[in-house]
């Protein structure tokens, strides 16, 4: 039975109505929303806008943390918000399709529901790491859970020193939130450079890793706050470029990604060596796994 | 502002830590140049007797595809330098260079210091592992490159 289909919005609307509000709060069951917009980003990823379908979601979240969406009659995964915290109870989810829930989620139309839990885990520390240079390093579909913390950092732009944003992608045609990028580029208070590992033709920007912007980008290392998303190849290479430039492990925060199903640290799928991956992160502080980050077993 | 040559090179992290009787050495080796944006800085196979350090612009290493044109495999930009084959037999390149924007660069005569660094090997030494370092990083990029991280199954 497709997840748009009659059945399941009327599924989602006996949700809402038996469950008692204060049930609600139970971080097992998932808070019904509706979906306003799929807005596809590249070919293959989409965001997701999404309302609370009775008016009142959560109240708030911290950039870096993650919801678990709950595609009615697929399943459930865990996808980080991708969208401005000052927006909720609103929220967005950018997320690539690449398995049967994301899949289904991409075909999700306006008006249909989807079950929202959350939010969960750790959050990127823009709000406690104040008057320093922040550089962010992302690669594809890792740009999405530091999209909020891009928010944060433009909305108290006074708050900090220099913003670069360090941006690689697969190809020019999968640069994600391109017209954003170029807003953003456009406001000279945040340097961005963008690569990609395969240029084409009409491409003129960068060609190659994104590691390799680190070296050149106009940071002070002894005063800076590092914030790293995207494959845990890509993020132990800029890991050991920021270490050659002097930026300490304490001041290097890696957003990782590992099987969550519960997101409360109960069900073990997650586990992270001693840690979980759905309570103790996903933002971890370099200095905390740096005995195991790496680790293949792990 | 206008900088000598000589304080390019000795504030330039290339060729930081080096004696200064091989940064007036190697000052007398180069030259400022600029390419307009389109221009061609050298050609797969012509003799390789340069090297450049990129003040300002941005310069696509590129191969010819048959039937499909130039592919970009890597862009050098500020800071960077560009070009190693002269420093190895044969002497050639083994990849075009163009300019993505209008590019400064120092130009050095490579044939001129490989010279120096043949008759003074302390000298050859502290330029080889300079570019020991920058043939490392790009060899790290490019094997990153070939896992195709951002595909959907990295």
């Amino acid at each position: 039975m497709p997840p748009g289909s009659s059945f399941w919005i009327y599924m989602a609307a006996m949700l809402e109505l038996t469950i008692p509000k204060e049930s609600l709060a139970d971080p097992m069951i998932p808070v019904v929303y509706q979906v306003e917009r799929v807005r596809r980003e590249t070919h293959d990823t989409f965001t997701l806008d999404l309302n609370p379908s009775n008016g009142t979601g959560m109240h708030s979240f911290a950039p870096g943390q993650f919801n678990m969406l709950y595609v009615f009659g697929v399943g459930e995964v865990p996808i980080s918000i991708s969208s401005d915290a000052r927006e909720c109870p609103a929220l967005q989810h950018t997320t690539r399709m690449v398995g049967a829930v994301t899949k289904a989620m991409g075909a999700l139309k306006q008006g249909d529901f989807i079950g929202v839990r959350g939010p969960f885990g750790s959050h990127w520390p823009v709000q406690e790491e104040t008057n320093c240079d922040y550089l962010i390093i992302t690669g594809g579909i890792g740009l999405a859970p530091l999209r909020p913390a891009l928010y944060h950092l433009m909305n108290h732009r006074d708050k900090y020193r220099k913003i670069v944003l360090l941006y690689g992608a697969r190809a020019p045609e999968d640069i994600l939130f391109r017209r954003e990028l170029e807003r953003w580029r456009g406001k000279f208070d945040l340097e961005i450079q963008v690569t990609v590992d395969r240029g084409a033709n009409g491409w003129r920007g960068n060609v190659g890793v994104v590691t390799s912007l680190i070296g050149r980008a106009p940071f002070d290392p002894s005063n800076s706050v590092a914030l790293i998303c995207g494959p845990e190849v890509m993020m132990r290479f800029a890991v050991m470029e920021l270490q050659r430039r002097g930026v300490p492990p304490q001041n290097t925060y890696l957003s990782m990604e590992r099987n969550m199903k519960c997101a409360l640290g109960f069900c073990g799928h997650c586990q992270y060596g001693p840690m979980f991956m759905c309570k103790d992160g996903p933002v971890f502080r370099f200095d905390r796994i740096a005995k195991i980050f790496g680790q293949a077993e792990l | 502002m206008i900088h000598s040559l000589e304080s390019i090179i000795r504030n330039h992290e290339f060729f930081h830590g080096l004696e200064e009787k091989y940064i007036v050495f190697i000052a007398g080796c180069a030259r400022n140049v600029r390419f307009e944006e389109n221009q061609y800085i050298f050609h797969e196979g012509d003799p390789a007797e340069r090297f450049y350090f990129i003040r300002e612009g941005l310069v696509s290493i590129e191969l010819m595809i048959p039937h499909k044109g130039a592919s970009t495999l890597h862009t050098v930009r500020d800071g960077e330098v560009l070009g190693w084959s002269w420093l190895a037999p044969p002497y050639r390149w083994h990849f075009d260079a163009r300019t993505l924007r209008s590019t400064h660069a120092l130009d050095f005569d490579g044939e001129c210091l490989r010279r120096k660094c043949e008759e003074d090997h302390h000298l050859g030494y502290e330029v080889l592992k300079r570019f020991a370092n920058v043939v490392s990083e790009r060899l790290d990029a490019a094997r990153l490159q070939l896992l195709d991280l951002y595909g959907g199954h990295a």
